[in-house]
C-alpha cells in the first residue's frame, strides 16, 4: 500500500494525475470523433455516388486497419505533415507537435469511423415522415437537422454511442506508446523503477474498471433523460 | 511517394503477416473453447457459478488489451512460485504469453456472444425436442449448439475482425509482428506514410476476406434455404 502514497514516496498523485489525463484524452478524443462524424456522415448518406465513396473509404480503413498502426503512423508522421504545410506558408523550422494533441487526434480519427457509423444508422432509423412533414412546413435543411433530425437521433444513438466511448477509452492505453503519461504509461515507469509490474498493471486494470464503470452509470443517466416521453 | 521503400517493404511485411495470423488462428481456436464454456457457465442456475463466468467478462471486457497482456508478460514473471513450476517454459515466451492473453480477452467477448445466441433460441424448439423424447445431452448438442452458432456468426465476425487488429499489440511484447515490422521500417526510414499504405492495405485485404468468408457461411447456414 505504501507503494500508493501520495507525495514524493509513492506513486499515488502521479496515477492520480495520470488518470485525469487518460480522461482528459479520451474526452478529447471523443469531441474529435465527433467532428469527423458531422463531416463524414453527411457524406456517407449523400446522395452523390463520389461522395459516399469518400465517406466509405473513411470508415472502411480505419475500422479494418489496427488502431496501434494508426497511432505509429501519426506519431511518425505528424510533424513532418504539418512541418510540409508550414514549409508552403515559408516556415521551416522544426516543429514538435505534442504527443497530447497527437493522442488524441489519433484516437480521435478512430473514434470518428465509429460514431460516423452510429450516427448513419441512427439518422437512417428515423421515420422518412418526419424529414417530409419538415419539408410540407417549408422548413429549410439547416433548421431541419439542428430543430428535428438532431434531438430524435440523439436518443436513438445514446446506447450505441456509449459503446464507442468505451472503446475510445480503452483505445487511449495505447497512446502510451508515444510517451504520453497516462494510465499506462504511468504504471510502466512505476513498473519499471520499483520493479513490481504486477501490483502496478493490476492497479491499472483497477483504474480502468473504475472509469468504465463511473461512465456506464452517468450515460445510463442520460440515457434517460434523453428517453423522456417514450 | 518513396514506391521502392513500398516495393522492398512489402515483402517483409508480407512475412510478418505470417506471424499475425499464427496469432489470430492460435487465440481464436482457444478462444472459442473457453468463450463456450464460459456461455454456459453463464447460463447455469447457480448464482455462484453464474457470477463467476459474468466477473470473468466483465473484467476482461473492462480493460484494456494492453494492461491483460503487460499484466501476463511483465507481471506474472514476478510470482516466485510460477517461475519455478513447468508454466515458466510457457510463460517466458513472448509469444505464448501474447496467445494466453488474446485468448482470455476473445473468450470474454466471444462467451457473451454466444451467451446472447443461447437466450434467443425460442424455448418452443427445445420443448418440440424434449416431446420428440430427445435426452437433454442430444437436445444441447445436436439443436441448441448448432442454432446458436449460427445465430451468432455476424457477431462472431466482427469479433474476428476486432481481434485481427488486436493482434497488433503482440508487437508491444518484442514479438514481430505485421504492426511490429511496420513499426521497425518506419522508425529506420522515418517514411510513415508508404508503409502505413502497405501494411495497412494488408490489413484491409485480411478484413475483406474475413468479412466475405462470414457472410458466405451466414448464407449457407441461413434459415430460410
Amino acid at each position: 500500500m505504501e507503494l500508493l502514497a501520495f507525495g514524493k514516496t509513492g506513486w499515488g498523485d502521479e496515477l492520480f494525475y495520470a488518470t485525469l489525463m487518460t480522461i482528459a484524452v479520451s474526452v478529447t478524443a471523443m469531441f474529435i470523433g465527433f467532428f469527423f462524424a458531422l463531416i463524414f456522415t453527411p457524406l456517407k448518406l449523400s446522395k452523390f455516388k463520389s461522395l459516399n465513396i469518400i465517406g466509405n473509404f473513411y470508415t472502411t480503413v480505419i475500422r479494418g486497419v489496427p488502431e496501434l498502426l494508426v497511432i505509429y503512423l501519426f506519431f511518425f508522421g505528424g510533424s513532418g505533415a504539418i512541418m510540409y504545410v508550414a514549409s508552403i506558408f515559408g516556415y521551416f523550422e522544426y516543429i514538435e507537435i505534442n504527443a497530447f494533441i497527437t493522442g488524441s487526434m489519433a484516437i480521435g480519427i478512430i473514434s470518428g469511423a465509429y460514431s460516423t457509423e452510429v450516427f448513419r444508422g441512427a439518422i437512417q432509423s428515423i421515420d422518412k415522415g418526419q424529414f417530409e412533414a419538415a419539408k410540407v412546413l417549408g422548413i429549410n435543411k439547416f433548421t431541419q437537422f439542428y430543430k428535428i433530425i438532431l434531438p430524435q437521433m440523439l436518443r436513438l444513438a445514446i446506447p450505441n454511442l456509449s459503446n464507442v466511448w468505451q472503446i475510445t477509452l480503452k483505445d487511449t492505453s495505447l497512446i502510451s506508446v508515444t510517451g504520453l503519461v497516462e494510465i499506462m504509461r504511468q504504471s510502466y515507469i512505476a513498473a519499471g523503477s520499483t520493479r513490481d509490474p504486477l501490483f502496478f498493471y493490476c492497479f491499472a486494470a483497477i483504474l480502468y474498471l473504475m472509469l468504465t464503470y463511473i461512465s456506464m452509470k452517468i450515460i445510463n443517466r442520460l440515457e434517460i433523460k434523453y428517453s423522456r416521453g417514450y | 511517394m518513396d514506391f521502392d521503400l513500398m516495393f522492398t517493404s512489402f515483402p517483409k511485411l508480407l512475412g510478418a503477416t505470417v506471424v499475425t495470423l499464427k496469432l489470430l488462428s492460435a487465440s481464436l481456436f482457444f478462444g472459442l473453447i473457453i468463450g463456450l464454456l464460459f456461455a454456459i457457465l453463464r447460463l447455469n442456475k447457480n448464482i455462484f457459478i453464474n457470477k463467476f463466468a459474468y466477473g470473468y467478462s466483465y473484467l476482461f471486457r473492462g480493460t484494456p488489451l494492453l494492461v491483460q497482456i503487460f499484466i501476463i508478460y511483465f507481471g506474472l514473471g514476478q510470482i516466485e512460485y510460477l517461475r519455478s513450476s513447468f508454466l515458466w517454459v510457457i510463460l517466458k515466451e513472448p509469444y505464448w504469453c501474447a496467445i494466453i492473453a488474446f485468448t482470455l480477452n476473445t473468450g470474454a467477448y466471444t462467451s457473451e456472444i454466444l451467451r446472447s445466441a443461447f437466450q434467443t433460441i425460442k424455448p418452443g424448439i427445445i420443448e418440440a425436442g424434449k416431446s420428440l423424447g430427445i435426452s437433454n445431452k442430444i437436445i444441447f448438442y445436436k439443436i441448441q449448439i448448432p442454432i446458436a452458432i449460427r445465430q451468432s456468426l455476424p457477431a462472431y465476425g466482427n469479433e474476428i475482425i476486432l481481434m485481427m487488429k488486436g493482434t497488433s499489440l503482440a508487437s508491444t511484447v518484442t514479438l514481430m509482428d505485421l504492426t511490429g515490422v511496420a513499426k521497425y521500417i518506419i522508425s529506420t526510414t522515418f517514411k510513415p506514410i508508404e508503409v502505413f499504405i502497405v501494411a495497412g492495405g494488408i490489413y484491409l485485404f485480411m478484413t475483406f476476406i474475413i468479412h466475405n468468408f462470414i457472410k458466405y457461411l451466414e448464407k449457407k447456414y441461413s434459415f430460410s434455404q
